[in-house]
């Protein structure tokens, strides 16, 4: 075979928003579309998702736009004292009271965003104790203290999904760090770090938050911060185990023999490798994230009162058998959420599966 | 008809995404029995995808068959028999063996368990009578001491024992045909002369006829009554082995049978200074043991090696797999710990520190045996052959560097726009000459070439040693080839080093080692590489 009159097929090298796609990577992308049922939830999730970012334009207690005389004003974006309105007090605009609604519409007007409630306002117009079912002013009913569902649900959505994603990722970061040094060194550092992990992994979360919530009011931060010191240990045992597999790879060691330095080894040749076991297991871990942040809400160790958060609107489901609009809102948002996130990590999984043919 | 076996127009394809690939095309032999039938051609010319179609053993319903395909044995059509009569024919009437030992035997079950399988499911035999079949087919098969076999698992057996066992498995129901698929590939060449030899004198036995499949032309000539060669799914040439040999008829043959790796080594005038030298080397791996992991004793990989080797010319380092010749490679380049002295033009290199060696991994290169596991698969074939530069900064500016990879990749005849594809739209002798480049890049004095051939089908063989040849003689390199490929190394180097169990048996001039070895371990192993054939058991290594 001579080697120039060789593999005939030349296409040049596509591209996708400016990425060079090899070919590799076109298969994967064909085999994610292939699952169909991954392909749509992710379309779907990414909707949602999309969606609830800009949850202060679509529910919010503060209207989009108002024109007072003859000026325009963005309450969504700035804050005005009521007296910019006409009103008596130098305090923020309270434009949800009738009595600022009426002045602003005698000299212009108020647009109002889809859901005029945001996830603290309380609708003291309820004609119904608390929680209240659902009507045509609030959707899917209130809280137990006269709160708009709705709104909560889709700042509670947001939260969660941001709080998952960014323990995910960092946790991910952190994980694949560790299990990269464990094995391509291996030997004692292997060693020590896993018997680390170990003893690490024994420490009991759930009873460490109750402590600290006990001397400190939880924030997301605080509590990202405190779950990624237990969150990161899923993924090391999966790269490590890539490492010490790939760490005598011939093209690792022909890298070596042109005297590459070991970091560049690491991220260069057997990083990409361990990065598909990695991108598999992400949305699994998405999954896991969300489900821990719910489960400490639900159980009150979460995120403060007052929170828009999915565990908390399930805690009030459970307490108020009565009104069962509570519990079943936070259970659909739930079984929904989770279960997008798992058909997408399926059609992930069949992309980076080496063996799958249609 | 009174053939045995009789193959008509065989077709096979295989449905892949966005397409189909027809790996055999209007396939047609006859098999007699006690007939041996050579089924030649290189990787991807539908070997082994014929005889498995033989066996009906393909991935269907993703291969397909013709309707004009025929496979009649003994009067029945075997293509699109039901899996009932396909069931009662494998591993029945009509056995096979597979390349690999390592892979084909299941490593959790032990050697008695697996050969009672076989012979429960055709024979129906009680424990007790087929224990006794089983240590009468081990017998057969010469594996010494049968009885304490029986409880092994394939992990304790080696290579070759593990290939006998599978000849066992094939054997237990007396078949009619026995399909062997590279048998000896995967095999050591003394080891390959025992398992041909054993196979002839199973096959004289019993008069079972004898599908061999193969790359070697060696095994073909001594085993072999007739041949069949095929290229790209397709029969080119046919007929008994004497008549093909000398006298081939269509071109492929030819090419095939001029593709024996030959010529000599380039002589160096004058001879340039000692290049690499290394006094007393040893790798030595401890086995640890016991509650605190004291070293108990040693593998000894490397066991007191010395060579001198000047610029210019080749050292051979021949010898059985395990033997420590890839370790020395590794250990001679400070890949690995060892002790004693390394001496690179000069200058002591066994005390450097892993910082110290970078300059000098420049001069310093290696090509591995295997080009499939030596390219990262998600670099693009300019980005490996880059990697050196960057490390040693060659080449100041980008579009500088992109000129010294074409000009690497024209070096080893390979198209300069191969730099932006991957490896794997590459076949193995492209991939090897990738990694040629990858090393030439840097301008090596010194050069580790470890088994660059064995990966690769015959003719690419030689293509790959006459590049290595030419490149030798241009930059003056020299080579530390390793090889268990006695004829590749007879073509390419002046000294030999013949290697066992870590140390140097015989070493010499290759002119004179191949002309007269004096140690009867030379002399085994190159009756077995050279003529195929068996020299004092005693003196090989089972």
């Amino acid at each position: 075979m001579s080697a120039s009159a060789t593999t005939a097929a030349r296409a040049p090298t596509p591209r996708r928003w400016g990425v060079k796609l090899t070919p590799l990577t076109q298969r994967r992308l064909s085999n994610f579309r292939a699952n169909r049922r991954g392909f749509w939830s992710l379309w779907l999730f990414l909707l949602l998702f999309g969606v609830s970012l800009f949850a202060e334009f679509i529910a919010n207690d503060r209207p989009l736009l108002v024109r007072y005389d003859g000026a325009f004003y963005f309450p969504v974006f700035a804050d005005y004292p009521e007296t910019t309105f006409g009103g008596e007090f130098p305090t923020e605009a309270d434009y949800r009271d009738p009595y600022v609604q009426k002045h602003i519409n005698e000299h212009g007007f108020l647009l109002w965003p889809l859901i005029p409630f945001s996830y603290k306002t309380i609708n003291y117009g309820l004609t119904k104790p608390a929680p209240a079912p659902p009507d045509a002013v609030d959707w899917l009913g209130t809280d137990d203290q006269g709160r708009d569902v709705l709104a909560r649900l889709i700042y509670g959505f947001r939260i969660s999904v941001l709080f998952g994603l960014v323990l995910t990722i960092l946790s991910s970061i952190i994980g694949v760090a560790a299990g990269a040094i464990q094995g391509y060194y291996g030997g004692l550092t292997d060693l020590l770090f896993q018997r680390f992990i170990e003893v690490w992994s024994g420490l009991p979360v759930l009873y460490l938050l109750i402590i600290l919530s006990a001397i400190i009011q939880p924030n997301f931060w605080w509590l990202l911060g405190i779950m990624l010191l237990f969150s990161w240990m899923s993924l090391v045992d999966l790269v490590r185990a890539e490492f010490l597999r790939a760490r005598n790879f011939d093209y690792v060691r022909a890298a070596r023999a042109l005297g590459v330095s070991n970091p560049v080894i690491i991220w260069r040749h057997v990083l990409p490798n361990a990065m598909v076991a990695t991108l598999t297991f992400l949305p699994f871990i998405l999954n896991g994230s969300i489900t821990t942040l719910t489960s400490l809400d639900f159980l009150g160790f979460g995120l403060p009162p007052g929170s828009p958060s999915l565990g908390e609107l399930l805690a009030q489901g459970k307490n108020n058998l009565q009104a069962p609009w509570l519990g079943f809102t936070a259970f659909f948002t739930l079984a929904v959420m989770l279960s997008l996130l798992i058909f997408i990590g399926e059609a992930v999984r069949d992309a980076f599966d080496p063996r799958k043919v249609k | 008809m009174g053939a045995l076996l009789s193959v008509r127009d065989l077709h096979v394809t295989f449905a892949v995404p966005g397409g189909a690939i027809e790996a055999v095309r209007g396939v047609s032999f006859d098999l007699d029995r006690g007939e041996t039938l050579a089924v030649v051609g290189e990787s991807g010319s539908g070997k082994s995808v014929t005889a498995l179609s033989i066996l009906q053993l393909l991935p269907y319903p993703m291969a397909s068959h013709s309707r004009s395909s025929s496979v009649v044995f003994q009067g029945q059509e075997l293509v699109g028999a039901s899996e009932a009569v396909m069931r009662d024919i494998r591993g029945n009437r009509i056995a096979m063996v597979f390349q690999e030992p390592m892979t084909s035997l299941n490593p959790l079950h032990t050697i008695e368990k697996q050969l009672l399988e076989t012979l429960y499911l055709h024979k129906r035999m009680d424990a007790r009578r087929a224990r006794e079949r089983i240590l009468e087919l081990l017998r057969l098969v010469g594996l010494g001491d049968a009885e304490q076999r029986l409880d092994a698992y394939p992990h304790q057996l080696s290579g070759g024992q593990r290939q006998r066992v599978m000849i066992a498995m094939a054997l237990a129901n007396e078949p009619d045909i026995l399909i062997a698929d590279e048998p000896t590939t995967a095999l050591d060449v003394t080891i390959q002369a025992q398992i041909l030899k054993l196979l002839k004198d199973l096959q004289a036995r019993f008069g079972m006829a004898l599908i061999l499949i193969t790359h070697d032309l060696g095994i073909v000539r001594k085993m072999a009554d007739r041949v069949l060669v095929m290229t790209k799914g397709e029969v080119v040439e046919a007929g008994p082995v004497t008549d093909v040999f000398a006298q081939p008829q269509h071109t492929y043959t030819r090419h095939l049978l001029a593709a024996e790796p030959k010529g000599h080594p380039v002589a160096v005038e004058p001879p340039l200074p000692e290049l690499m030298a290394a006094t007393t080397l040893k790798v030595w791996f401890p086995i640890r043991s016991g509650l605190f992991r004291r070293v108990s004793g040693h593998v000894k990989a490397v066991d007191g090696i010395d060579f001198s080797l000047r610029g210019g010319e080749t050292l051979g380092v021949v010898g059985e797999s395990g033997s420590g010749k890839t370790t020395l490679g590794l250990a001679l380049l400070r890949l690995i710990e060892s002790e004693g002295a390394i001496r690179y033009d000069g200058r002591a290199i066994d005390g450097l520190r892993e910082g110290q060696m970078r300059p000098l991994r420049r001069a310093l290169q290696i090509v591995f045996q295997d080009p499939f596991s030596s390219l990262s698969p998600r670099l693009s074939i300019g980005q490996i052959v880059e990697e050196g530069l960057k490390v040693h900064g060659i080449g100041k500016s980008p579009s500088e560097r992109k000129e010294l990879i074409r000009a690497a990749l024209r070096e080893v005849e390979l198209d300069p726009d191969a730099a932006e594809r991957y490896p794997h739209e590459f076949s193995g002798g492209q991939r090897q000459r990738v990694a040629i480049a990858r090393a030439l890049v840097l301008k090596p004095r010194f050069l580790v070439l470890d088994e660059p051939t064995s990966a690769l089908d015959m003719s690419v063989q030689a293509q790959v040693i006459d590049l290595l040849r030419a490149l030798q003689e241009r930059y003056r390199l020299a080579y530390l080839f390793i090889s268990h490929d006695l004829r590749v190394v007879r073509a390419l180097a002046h000294h030999v080093l013949v290697m066992k169990d870590g140390k140097i048996v015989e070493q010499g001039p290759a002119a004179r080692l191949f002309a007269s070895p004096q140690h009867p371990y030379t002399r085994a192993l190159m009756a077995a590489a050279f003529n195929l054939e068996v020299v004092e058991r005693a003196a090989t290594a089972q």
